[in-house]
């Protein structure tokens, strides 16, 4: 088997922040009724995480659970388990009304430290990411500039960004753009 | 002359000398000035032309509102017109220059216009440029391009940076003076989040140059004590050099911080645009100084009284040796005060009022300053300068009563709060009869969200005119604010002010009241724009009653200072013209920003390579290392051909379109849509939305659909494959990815929210390489995995399994008739896959082909391309695709609206091939006219050309179009007429829009 | 520049993250409706001064399309609710009337 290759193959940038392309991180996208046990059960037993609240990532050593929406959820795990797992989930749900697909390819990851972040994202969303709005554990999805992005809270100081692949480019420089040392927001 | 003076310049650091250069010259200033009170310490009154008539003008403000000081500012690729000299910060190096002259500042030219000022009155190029036609395009029109405009254009590309920031906050304050530090008080006392924005370098605006004294202290050590207090809090955060540009909907506010103006090229970023949402609104954003229109008002000398005391209290600078007063308010008389106990000259405060008493006054009088009470100016004696003043009596029609000599005017008319933020989000104004001003009517404030108020006005931006009321009702604002947004108000009283005693201001509109129309053609309103008293009245007298209709016509606050010095007095003149109250005649509309920003701030980062973003396919690298041509397809970047050395574009379409044909050709398809459609109503929706029937597609095969929208037109096509009972995959256009997934979505969610099913867009999950012609099967086989051959994997059908040791699914379906294979790998591997058939396909001759020779390919078989065929107007049944919809289903997106009679008239252009009689290429978009004339002496349009290609393999042009009755005239002759003036046709036969292997030989294998 | 939070994630979604969806509440006419019927739906809008009902969509982040009765003059929000709801909820008409007793309400 070829070997796989992540959209920006780990590229790095150091400004008042780092940001780093996370590369080949498994993701399963997964569609069903939150309200329906088997379903959380399913999810939670694939994972070992617990089923996440309303705008909430949950993690459990390789895996993340996190909340997209009111029907939707995307799983990350290790990138060479994920079409197994999708399989294993998919084999679980069968018989239920849920839709779960292997979404690993069609993203961009990024991890992105440093105390400063909240001011290189305040450049970028129209999100509140203040200390107060946007929390460890929380996922907000919104644009980053003029890209669609996910970005969750892992723990104060570092945060996954997350956008489809074919924007990769775009959202490394625009990142990069963002964090450009001197570009500080000194609040 | 203007100079520097010995002492004073509270802003000065004189230890730190500039250099710094006007219209090549090399001048001296100190850190803390701005560029016009440099250029004033250099005796540089004089700092440009005006618009309309090029007028000598000089620096007539000290803040935001100047309309006269603009200049060019920088060089090269920091080069930026019309800035505003009393805003601009000076630095070691700066280069500045004047503009709107020729050949030189002192010497223009364009003056003639001025001369000729009573021949271009208001409406003049209206009236003008009407007739004769020919004299607008070869006389008016060159002469205008060549006088217009301020600045010139920078020419090279922008050196610096911008960035946008969103903020939120509870409470944004704007304006950092008094007012705006007692509302930050008085705010975060209340305990939430507070922003105070200052657009200037220091803190405290004009109270320590008008000497306030504020809880026992100078004003300036309470300035600094509050600004330490509030630093130290947590919930606070200051900034200075920010403005406040526009307040918009639910507390949307932009600020714009010029964070390096002063530091060029110091690696920050040079503006920063803040995008900011505050729960609530102070505007503690001041007043602004009226001029009086009298006449020669606009002579550079003659200044706003406030701006002369600026200048001589903040940098040490005084306008002239001898400085006329003239005034209607007390506020005037500090500026007297002040000149003389600079030391130097003031012949005479000229003031309006029939009487004056108040403490002000005798202050002046003890100074020994002469007060002609009840007078007004005449006149301003002078060209490029002040020499003296006429003096009259206000009351009267301008005889002159005296001539004072004097080099500087510091001219007075009363204040007017800055409204404009207040306004821009449609907070109202109620005209004050006492200070004849404009303020917020607070009981008509901006509403939010929720129908709240969310902005409250501070300080004398309130109408509050003494500093006792400013620190009072800012105080006040500061604690409304923190109470609208959750937090308490605190019970501390507001700081404390020493009591002012003024007396009332008179309302002087134009001085003398009586004017004459010699002295109304020289009272100037808008200095920047040209526009006089005597325009504003012809206007009323032409029948413009509406104030926006007589700025338009007149131009009056037009110009870049957007008629901040001019506006009030403008309609003041105007609702005396037309017999009205002033409120009766009310404002024009303020809109944002409040003074302008810069391009680059509004543009933000998105310039360069993060002007938008452009989407890569896993293969992209390749294709541009390969030196292909890319072309945008949405925002995606596809390679539109691959020239070889030496190639053009045209000659390697035509070989990439023979070679698929011959051999082998690889095309990178990665940007087609692919959705998934899952659940027990799958079936059900899909042939909702398609226009076939979906719902009986077998698991394993593929069938070609088409989409309408509910108006019956068609949106798209695509291949959709069934994965399983529950599962169907669809294929969308390139560009129809993002917009169908959306579409589907919202039919599921609003419409048939009760079917269960799920989509999910796995666009990117795939790089997808079609391998077309007919090698392809080798190709494949070489690779090795799944079995592909003819019987295992037919037409229309797909099959999962590995290729060259990659999961791979392939898709038997074809946009070329040729034997092809669509095959869809993961992203990560797509490259990878991609080299490994470009390694192995070498044998068989493979080349990859691009996006043309796609085209080529697809319009050779007759194909249609959503985009070419379809423009929004066209419904399936025009391309001939009845094949495609069913009769079966009762019910499809746009099946009620194909029932129209307009849909069913058999008028309707109809799809066919076209064959150019002699093998040209006919050019896409040609129009298709009727024989003969019809009734107006016309030929009428029949049909267009949708698409129309070169086709190597044919050796031909080949052309689809859509014909009236097009399918009933299969073999006639229509004409396509040129537009290359010739009058000249080209005639091209209606044919089978299938060019090539009609019976299908070539994919059946 | 609104801002409208979304039912279903509860963000308090920017406008740039939302996409305008036109009146809510259009009842769809599919075969059998008259001409009358299917132009009104197609293209019959309205374009009232004062309460109104539209669709959104939050597109830049849970996808979901919701619906938000708001006031065209004054940009007031007076709910924002399920797109599922094929005429306005009972709570929704009375928060508006709390508002706007004088608004004729949803016809």
């Amino acid at each position: 088997m070829s070997e796989a290759i992540s959209v920006l193959n780990g590229a790095t940038f150091d400004g008042f922040v780092s940001i780093k392309e996370a590369g080949l991180r498994g993701m399963i996208s997964v569609r069903g009724d939150f309200a329906a046990a088997s379903f959380t059960k399913a999810v939670s037993a694939l994972t070992g995480a617990d089923f996440p609240a309303v705008n909430e990532a949950k993690f459990a050593g390789d895996y993340a659970i996190l909340w997209m929406s009111p029907d939707e959820l995307l799983i990350l795990c290790a990138y060479e388990n994920a079409q197994a797992d999708a399989d294993k989930l998919a084999a679980d749900l069968a018989g239920e009304h849920a839709l779960v697909a292997n979404v690993s390819d069609a993203r961009a990851l990024f991890a992105m430290s440093g105390e400063l972040l909240r001011e290189a994202l305040m450049k970028l969303t129209p999100a509140n990411v203040s200390e107060d709005a946007f929390k460890p554990g929380q996922v907000r999805r919104t644009r980053l500039a003029q890209a669609a992005a996910a970005v969750w809270m892992l723990e104060d100081g570092s945060v996954e960004i997350m956008c489809f692949r074919s924007v990769g480019d775009y959202m490394f420089k625009l990142l990069c753009n963002a964090a450009n040392p001197g570009a500080e927001l000194g609040l | 002359m203007s100079t520097r003076l010995a002492n004073g310049g509270r802003l000065l650091n004189k230890s730190r000398a500039l250099s710094f250069k006007f219209n090549g010259r090399n001048m001296m200033g100190y850190e803390g000035d701005t560029l016009a009170s440099a250029l004033l310490a250099n005796g540089q009154v004089m700092m440009g032309r005006s618009f309309k008539y090029h007028r000598p003008r000089g620096v007539v403000a000290s803040g935001g509102e100047e309309p006269n000081a603009l200049l060019g500012l920088g060089e090269g690729g920091r080069f930026e017109p019309n800035q505003r000299a009393t805003t601009t910060e000076l630095f070691d190096g700066l280069v500045s220059a004047s503009q709107n002259h020729w050949p030189s500042l002192e010497f223009d030219v364009g003056a003639i216009n001025s001369k000729l000022s009573r021949f271009m009155p208001a409406g003049f190029y209206y009236k003008t440029f009407i007739h004769p036609r020919a004299a607008w395009k070869h006389l008016f029109e060159p002469i205008i391009r060549k006088a217009a405009g301020l600045g010139a254009a920078p020419k090279d590309r922008d050196a610096d940076r911008y960035e946008y920031t969103y903020h939120h906050v509870d409470v944004l304050i704007i304006g950092g003076g008094i007012a705006g530090l007692a509302a930050a008080k008085s705010a975060a006392a209340g305990g939430v989040k507070v922003m105070l924005v200052e657009q200037n370098a220091h803190w405290g605006g004009r109270a320590p140059v008008d000497g306030a004294v504020i809880d026992d202290m100078p004003a300036q050590d309470w300035i600094d004590a509050t600004v330490d207090e509030l630093s130290a809090l947590d919930n606070v955060t200051l900034r200075t050099r920010m403005m406040g540009a526009g307040v918009y909907d639910h507390g949307y506010v932009t600020c714009y911080e010029r964070i390096a103006d002063h530091t060029p090229g110091d690696g920050r970023p040079r503006h920063r645009l803040w995008r900011i949402r505050a729960g609530h609104t102070v505007t503690a954003t001041g007043a602004i100084e009226r001029p009086l229109s009298f006449a020669g008002n606009d002579i550079p000398g003659v200044m706003l009284a406030a701006a002369v005391r600026d200048y001589a209290v903040n940098w040490g600078v005084s306008v002239g040796d001898r400085t006329v007063v003239v005034t209607n308010n007390d506020d005037a008389y500090r500026t007297a005060i002040a000149m003389k106990k600079a030391g130097l000259d003031v012949p005479a405060i000229v003031d309006a009022r029939p009487s004056v008493t108040s403490a002000l006054a005798q202050e002046a009088r003890d100074l020994g300053i002469r007060i002609a009470e009840g007078s007004g100016v005449a006149k301003v004696l002078g060209g490029k300068c002040v020499v003296g003043v006429e003096i009259t009596s206000q009351a009267g029609e301008g005889a002159a009563r005296e001539t004072i000599a004097c080099d500087a005017v510091a001219m007075s008319g009363g204040w007017s709060p800055v409204v404009h933020l207040w306004s821009h989000c449609g907070g109202k104004l109620i005209w004050d009869e006492t200070h004849s001003h404009f303020r917020p009517d607070p009981d008509r404030a901006p509403l939010g969200d929720k129908g709240q108020a969310f902005v409250t006005t501070a300080g004398i931006a309130s109408g509050a005119m003494s500093t006792v009321d400013v620190l009072t009702d800012a105080y006040a604002a500061g604690k409304t604010a923190a109470k609208a947004v959750g937090g308490k108000a605190t019970r501390k009283g507001a700081p404390k002010a020493a009591a002012e005693d003024e007396q009332d201001m008179a309302a002087v509109w134009l001085m003398p009241q009586g004017a004459g129309y010699d002295l109304r053609s020289k009272t100037w309103l808008d200095f920047q724009n040209d526009v006089k008293v005597s325009d504003v009245q012809l206007a009323a007298r032409e029948g413009y009653e509406s104030v926006e209709h007589t700025k338009r016509y007149t131009t009056l606050g037009m110009a870049t200072d957007q008629g901040k010095l001019s506006n009030i007095n403008g309609l003041a003149v105007l609702a005396d013209a037309l017999d009205k109250e002033i409120p009766q005649v009310g404002t024009t509309t303020f809109r944002p920003p409040y003074t302008p920003i810069s391009l680059g701030a509004i543009t933000g980062e998105a310039r360069g390579e993060l002007f938008m973003p452009i989407r890569q396919t896993p293969m992209h690298d390749w294709h541009v290392d390969q030196g292909a041509y890319m072309e945008p397809v949405g925002a995606w970047r596809r390679a539109y051909t691959y020239p070889l050395k030496g190639e053009s574009h045209e000659e390697a379409v035509n070989r990439e379109v023979k070679n698929t044909r011959e051999n082998l050709g690889l095309l990178d398809a990665s940007t087609l849509g692919k959705i998934i459609v899952k659940g027990p109503d799958a079936g059900k929706f899909l042939n909702m939305m398609y226009t076939n029937m979906m719902s009986t597609l077998k698991p394993g095969k593929c069938r070609y659909g088409l989409m309408c929208n509910e108006n019956g037109f068609l949106i798209d096509d695509g291949v959709v494959a069934r994965i399983d009972e529950d599962t169907f995959l669809c294929h969308t256009t390139t560009g129809g990815a993002d917009t169908i997934h959306a579409h589907m979505e919202d039919w599921l969610q609003c419409e048939w929210y009760d079917w269960k099913v799920y989509t999910a867009n796995v666009t990117e999950q795939y790089a997808q390489i079609a391998v077309v012609g007919p090698n392809a099967r080798k190709l494949l086989e070489k690779l090795g995995g799944m079995d592909v051959s003819k019987d295992a994997l037919a037409f229309m059908e797909w099959k999962d399994g590995t290729l060259g040791g990659i999961t791979a699914r392939a898709y038997r379906i074809s946009f070329s008739g040729e034997l092809s294979y669509e095959i869809a790998v993961p992203a990560n591997q797509g490259r990878a896959f991609w080299d490994m058939c470009l390694e192995a396909g070498e044998e068989f001759g493979l080349m990859p082909y691009g996006t043309e020779g796609l085209h080529v390919l697809r319009a050779e078989k007759g194909f249609i391309m959503i985009g070419d065929e379809s423009d929004g107007t066209v419904i399936p049944q025009d391309l001939g695709l009845h094949w495609a919809i069913s009769k079966k289903k009762e019910d499809f997106l746009g099946k009620r609206a194909q029932l129209r009679g307009h849909m069913t008239d058999p008028d309707r252009w109809s799809l066919v091939g076209l064959e150019t009689l002699d093998s040209s290429v006919i050019p896409d978009g040609a129009y298709a006219v009727e024989a003969g004339t019809n009734a107006l002496g016309q030929r009428s349009m029949i049909g267009r050309v949708t698409s129309s290609y070169y086709s190597a393999n044919l050796d031909r042009g080949i052309a689809m179009g859509l014909i009236k009755h097009g399918v009933d005239k299969m073999g006639d002759v229509v004409e396509f007429p040129t537009i290359d003036g010739t009058g000249s046709v080209i005639k091209a036969r209606i044919v089978d829009p299938v060019f090539y292997d009609k019976e299908g030989a070539k994919g059946n294998v | 520049m609104l801002i409208l939070e979304c039912p279903y994630c509860g963000v308090a979604a920017d406008e740039t993250e939302l996409s305008p969806g036109g009146e809510a509440h259009l009842v769809r006419q599919g075969p059998g409706s008259s001409d009358q019927e299917l132009e009104s739906y197609l293209f019959g809008r309205k374009n009232p001064k004062g309460v109104h009902f539209e669709r959104w969509r939050h597109s830049y982040g849970c996808g979901k399309w919701f619906h938000a009765a708001r006031c065209t003059m004054t940009l007031e929000v007076f709910a924002t609710y399920s797109a599922q709801t094929p005429v306005p909820p009972k709570n929704v008409i009375n928060a508006i009337k709390a508002k706007r007793p004088d608004w004729e309400g949803w016809t």
